[in-house]
């Protein structure tokens, strides 16, 4: 039984310790070992390319997960207690939002406002002339429509847990809603917060498949390693990818760590 | 009081509505409307109402058929390595390991899937598993750009995902009912199949369900390791909507998609029905 969990882990665990290690391969190769360097890194850190298309993601994660955060954790608290029609109606579109295909989802945004563009940049273009292209907008407001569901799953999920008497008991004592909310509500809904909006960087810096479609003349780091697998394999692309793995990595121990039961002090 | 409440209530849900209405509906009511529409000869989307494209779907079996016998197959393998996991997790390990161990399960399942796809291609490549195998006489083995490197992939890709659901339904199992059964003389393998597994159902119905509903739209990974041979539904739409440029058809095909999936939630809610089983995909974020 061990033997086989321990198997398992090495499943999940031995391609992610190939990278890391044909990363330090001081050869032109980049599926051997010939030698250590870390030269590779260092090319990597000085490639342009690289460093531009980092600084698009970088800027993509972080402000759709800000916002997803934001409209999830508001959309969370309106729908806890929340009965009837409304309540099922946003209940089906977190469930789409998360079950639906990212190639589909992608494709649609994709034809969906390329259309729309189409039809209202004339006009733009007359009243302000600006026009509405593809690129950072759509990158952040798609990842973040994504991530904002699950936003509100995790945040809803604690908020259905919470004592409610605590909250009965702050009304009683004559604090105000809005005292109630950042005095006892917020305290302990505030890990899963956190760890949503980890989660949600997180995805948005990982995701190609979305990316792909709606980043326009942007080039997030995702589609800049799609785009260089395509064309061969590099030991640059190892330095890459285990540097973009070990910062997820960190970033999701701490997501894991806040949502584990027992991480909201204030529980008790 | 109710009054302000309720209106408390809408403002705090108009910025996600407003978001869902943007880029969740409106992109998907595009693609239902376009699958009715016709081809634009110069490429993209012609106003019409046809049931062309519809008709036209067979033109795209080969990536229906690799879908439908990949997912299913990538589903049951990645239950049949997940389960006796999931059993050893939530049986065997002592709590102070357990959360560690959880931890190091869910991880993969959110770094990228792009890049960990792509150590595969050192691994199945010539340099790699194949060398092996030839050390030990089996010589000439491609395995790279074939269904078995594209099913590794999946497998690998998605069992963080299997074995979580069926964790959750085994550690919720009431223990006492094993030692009853175990103190009446019943042999450990009866106990399991009529105890262990029955109870666990819920959460392999859910793990299934996530799992196969996921592999029906990859793309990624058919993409790296099937070298353009093994493709799914989610790489035909990529070719129809980037390199043909035909969004009708496109269309069709992502709603005859979409509607596949539609089909295996629904199946999924009528067996969880039978079961009385819960969802708990929650503890995967």
């Amino acid at each position: 039984m061990r033997l086989y969990a321990v198997a398992v882990y090495g499943f999940l665990y031995l391609p992610i310790a190939i990278i890391a290690l044909f990363s330090f391969s001081a050869g032109r190769s980049a599926s051997s070992m010939q030698g250590f360097s870390t030269e590779w890194y260092a090319r990597a850190l000085n490639n342009p390319f690289v460093m531009e298309a980092l600084w698009t993601s970088l800027k993509v994660a972080f402000f759709s997960a800000l916002l997803a955060t934001v409209a999830g954790t508001m959309a969370a608290l309106s729908l806890t207690g929340m009965k009837g029609r409304l309540r099922a109606f946003f209940d089906v579109l977190v469930q789409i939002a998360v079950m639906i295909p990212g190639v589909v989802i992608g494709i649609a945004t994709l034809i969906a406002l390329v259309t729309l563009f189409d039809l209202i940049n004339p006009w733009l273009e007359i009243a302000m002339g600006k026009r509405l292209s593809l690129g950072m907008g759509s990158l952040i407001g798609l990842h973040g429509m994504f991530t904002m569901s699950l936003v509100v799953l995790l945040v809803r999920g604690r908020l259905e847990n919470l004592d409610r008497a605590q909250i009965e008991a702050s009304n009683d004592l004559g604090a105000s809603p809005l005292g109630t909310f950042v005095q006892v509500t917020l305290p302990q809904i505030a890990p899963a917060i956190l760890a949503g909006f980890l989660l949600a960087f997180t995805f948005s810096f990982d995701d190609f498949i979305m990316a792909f479609f709606v980043a326009g003349s942007e080039t997030t780091l995702p589609i800049y390693i799609f785009s260089s697998i395509r064309r061969g394999v590099t030991p640059e692309i190892n330095a890459i990818g285990t540097m973009v793995m070990v910062a997820s990595l960190t970033l999701l121990i701490i997501a894991q760590v806040l949502l584990r039961p027992g991480s909201s002090r204030t529980k008790g | 009081m109710a009054m302000t409440q309720s209106r408390a209530r809408g403002l705090l849900l108009t910025p996600a509505a407003l978001w869902y209405a943007g880029l969740l509906l409106f992109p998907l009511s595009v693609v239902l409307i376009f699958s009715f529409g016709e081809r634009n000869p110069i490429g993209g989307y012609a106003p019409g109402f046809t049931l062309e494209q519809y008709a036209n779907l067979p033109a795209r079996f080969a990536a229906f058929r690799n879908t439908l016998t990949l997912a299913p197959l990538g589903t049951v393998a990645a239950l049949l390595i997940a389960y006796p996991l999931a059993y050893y997790l939530a049986v065997r390990v002592s709590p102070r390991w357990k959360t560690m161990l959880l931890i190091l399960v869910i991880v993969p399942f959110w770094t990228s899937i792009l890049i960990r796809s792509y150590a595969w291609i050192f691994l199945l490549g010539g340099n790699g598993i194949p060398a092996m195998l030839e050390t030990f006489g089996l010589g000439d083995i491609r395995l790279i750009n074939t269904p078995f490197a594209v099913l590794v992939g999946i497998v690998y890709g998605y069992l963080p995902l299997m074995v979580f659901p069926i964790y959750v339904a085994l550690e919720k199992l009431d223990k006492s009912l094993l030692e009853a059964a175990a103190d009446l003389g019943t042999p450990p393998w009866r106990s399991f199949l009529q105890i262990t597994l029955p109870l666990s159902m819920p959460g392999v119905l859910t793990g299934s369900m996530l799992v196969f509903i996921l592999l029906t739209g990859e793309f990624l990974i058919p993409a790296i390791l099937g070298g353009g041979k093994v493709f799914f539904v989610g790489n035909a739409l990529v070719d129809l909507f980037l390199q043909s440029r035909n969004w009708a058809f496109g269309s069709a095909v992502a709603v005859a998609l979409i509607v596949i999936m539609l089909i295996v939630v629904a199946l999924y809610s009528r067996a969880v029905k039978r079961f009385g089983a819960s969802r708990d995909d929650a503890g995967l974020m």
